[in-house]
């Protein structure tokens, strides 16, 4: 048998014994994560942009996603972005995070890891402080976790 | 289903996959087949969550225990003293007689110089000392063995390319001679024990190399070998061996 | 709860903007799991961080299961004198960790 034939077989097992390891909890859905997002927004308007959303587009592990999200702003006393908030379409719960900011940042700009158990869009909404919102849309593919214990 | 059946009869059988020889390659750790994310999360101490392991060692190095009311730092000195021995370890050990991995070295300290109560193999405070002594050799390549270890390099060789578990493949058959190819997702690296103990995302843990094998025989499903086992420690000393030059990455970060 | 690393730049010159990261050793646990005997493991997660600086919030956040486990957290701040930052993390079980970090302005 050629080794590439060999390979593929052998990476066919490899998932199902990978799929019958992996036990995820059942997931929220973009209808979760849209009245999430209205429950921030306040039915407010969104106007998408200004937010710039980086996350890898390829991801090898769900567990530990790195992500940054930045804010076009001046954040001054009179003009800077107060809050910031993260949604995902197919976790078992929409909201990521929610952070609060001052104009004490001097940029708006934050990083965290964050976990998702399947490829799936993560959305970003951030507010000014008076009131207006913007938002950034990234969508990521999440490889399957190699089998890990029992 | 009917592939699953077809590949198990398959791999089980003489002519999918010869037999593993000594295949000798350049050596490369894990770390370049990782995302540059992943890489990037290891690079910077800062970000590196093990870093919050190493942090509870350093407290642990300098606290008294036991009825010397002894600290580490009180035998050791600093803890920069252990520049170095992580490159040598599982070493042998006079004092135990027999070969033993960093974890049962610090086990036994504890137990018998410290004359505490005694850490279990995976416990919290051994995984953040062994990432904590670990450290001070990062960057050092991993010292050939010596004569003292040769017994159990030879043990655990035979170990290593021995078929095994229901799917009835080696650890050899995997890391030496499919090393760099892809496997249900992964690419499948030449295992070698640079960073450990290793953040392994998957874990979302700090964890062990006893843990890792753990991880690879269950994905052959064979029984993992008891902890602190001959052949345990035997395999663990045939990895220091193979991937001796390679420097040490711990605590390093694994998908 | 145990350890936490800060990571801050101890001197600072007017008008820089650094950037403050954070890590927390902590599981959390997202609620969602099943135990060995299929019952549901109780949430236990650091559901708020805050940082101070001299007694006045520069950065918050709400947390949610959807955080890794040892939460990474990382921010700016742009200070205008010295003095010192207060980090808090609170978790489920009603524990709170703090721990501070100075800064000097040169
Ligand atoms: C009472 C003195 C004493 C204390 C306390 C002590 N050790 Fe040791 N340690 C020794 C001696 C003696 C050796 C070398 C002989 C041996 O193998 O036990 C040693 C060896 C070691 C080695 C191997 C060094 C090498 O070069 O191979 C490590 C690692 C180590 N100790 C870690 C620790 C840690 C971690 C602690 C605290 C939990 C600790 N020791 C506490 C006396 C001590
Ligand atoms: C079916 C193929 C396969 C077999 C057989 C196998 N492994 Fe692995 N091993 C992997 C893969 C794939 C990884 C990479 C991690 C992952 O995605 O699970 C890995 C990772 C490792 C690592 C971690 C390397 C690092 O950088 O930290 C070590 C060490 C290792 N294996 C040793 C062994 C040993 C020893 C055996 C035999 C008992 C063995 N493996 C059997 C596929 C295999």
């Amino acid at each position: 048998m050629r080794l590439d034939a060999m390979m593929f077989t052998r990476r066919d097992a490899l998932t199902g014994i990978l799929l019958a390891c992996a036990l995820r909890p059942a997931a929220a859905t973009p209808a979760m994560m849209e009245a999430a997002i209205a429950d921030f927004t306040k039915n407010r308007p969104v106007t998408e942009g200004r937010v710039k959303l980086d996350l890898p587009p390829l991801v090898e592990n769900g567990n530990a996603v790195p992500l940054t999200v930045s804010v076009d702003s001046p954040m001054t006393a009179q003009d800077f972005i107060s809050r910031i908030a993260l949604f995902n379409e197919k976790n078992p719960q929409p909201n990521i995070a929610l952070f609060y900011l001052t104009p004490h940042a001097g940029r708006a700009q934050v990083s965290t890891r964050i976990r998702l158990g399947d490829s799936q869009f993560i959305t970003a909404i951030a507010e000014t402080n008076t009131g207006a919102l913007f938002s950034a849309k990234a969508e990521l593919i999440v490889t399957l976790p190699a089998c890990a214990e029992n | 289903m009917k592939r699953l059946a077809v590949l198990i009869a398959c791999l089980s059988g003489p002519v999918c996959a010869q037999d593993s020889k000594s295949v000798s390659f350049d050596k490369r750790s894990t770390f370049d087949l990782m995302k540059p994310e992943t890489q990037a999360m290891q690079r910077d101490d800062a970000s590196n969550p093990a870093m919050l392991w190493v942090q509870e060692g350093r407290a642990l190095w300098q606290a008294k225990a036991g009825s010397t009311d002894k600290a580490c730092q009180d035998c050791h000195g600093d803890v920069a003293s252990m520049k170095g021995v992580a490159t040598r370890y599982p070493a042998y050990s006079a004092a135990q007689q027999k070969v033993v991995t960093l974890g049962q070295q610090i086990q036994f300290c504890r137990a018998q110089e410290q004359k505490a109560e005694p850490w279990t193999a995976e416990a919290r405070p051994v995984l953040a000392l062994s990432a904590l002594v670990g450290l001070q050799s990062r960057g050092l390549p991993l010292a050939k063995t010596g004569p003292a270890e040769a017994r159990a390099v030879a043990e655990g060789r035979a170990l290593f390319t021995e078929r095994r578990g229901q799917m009835n493949l080696s650890c050899a058959q995997c890391h030496d001679d499919h090393a760099g190819q892809s496997l249900g997702g992964a690419i499948i690296p030449q295992g070698h024990p640079t960073g450990y103990p290793i953040y392994r995302l998957e874990w979302q843990d700090l964890g062990s190399l006893e843990r890792r094998l753990r991880n690879c025989l269950n994905g052959v499903r064979s029984e993992p070998w008891p902890s602190g086992s001959s052949e345990n420690v035997a395999v663990q000393t045939y990895l220091r061996e193979r991937a001796a030059g390679l420097p040490i990455e711990t605590p390093a970060i694994r998908p | 709860m145990a350890a936490a690393l800060i990571n801050v730049q101890k001197t600072v010159r007017k008008g820089e903007i650094i950037e403050i990261k954070t890590l927390m050793a902590h599981p959390m646990e997202t609620g969602f799991r099943t135990g060995l005997g299929g019952q549901l493991i109780p949430r236990d997660i650091i559901h708020r961080f805050v940082c101070t600086f001299e007694g006045v919030e520069i950065f918050a956040a709400d947390l949610f299961p959807a955080i890794s486990a040892n939460p990474f957290i990382a921010f700016t701040f742009m200070p205008q004198q010295s003095g010192t930052l207060t980090f808090r993390w609170f978790d489920d079980k009603g524990g709170a960790q703090v721990e501070t970090a100075r800064i000097e302005m040169v």
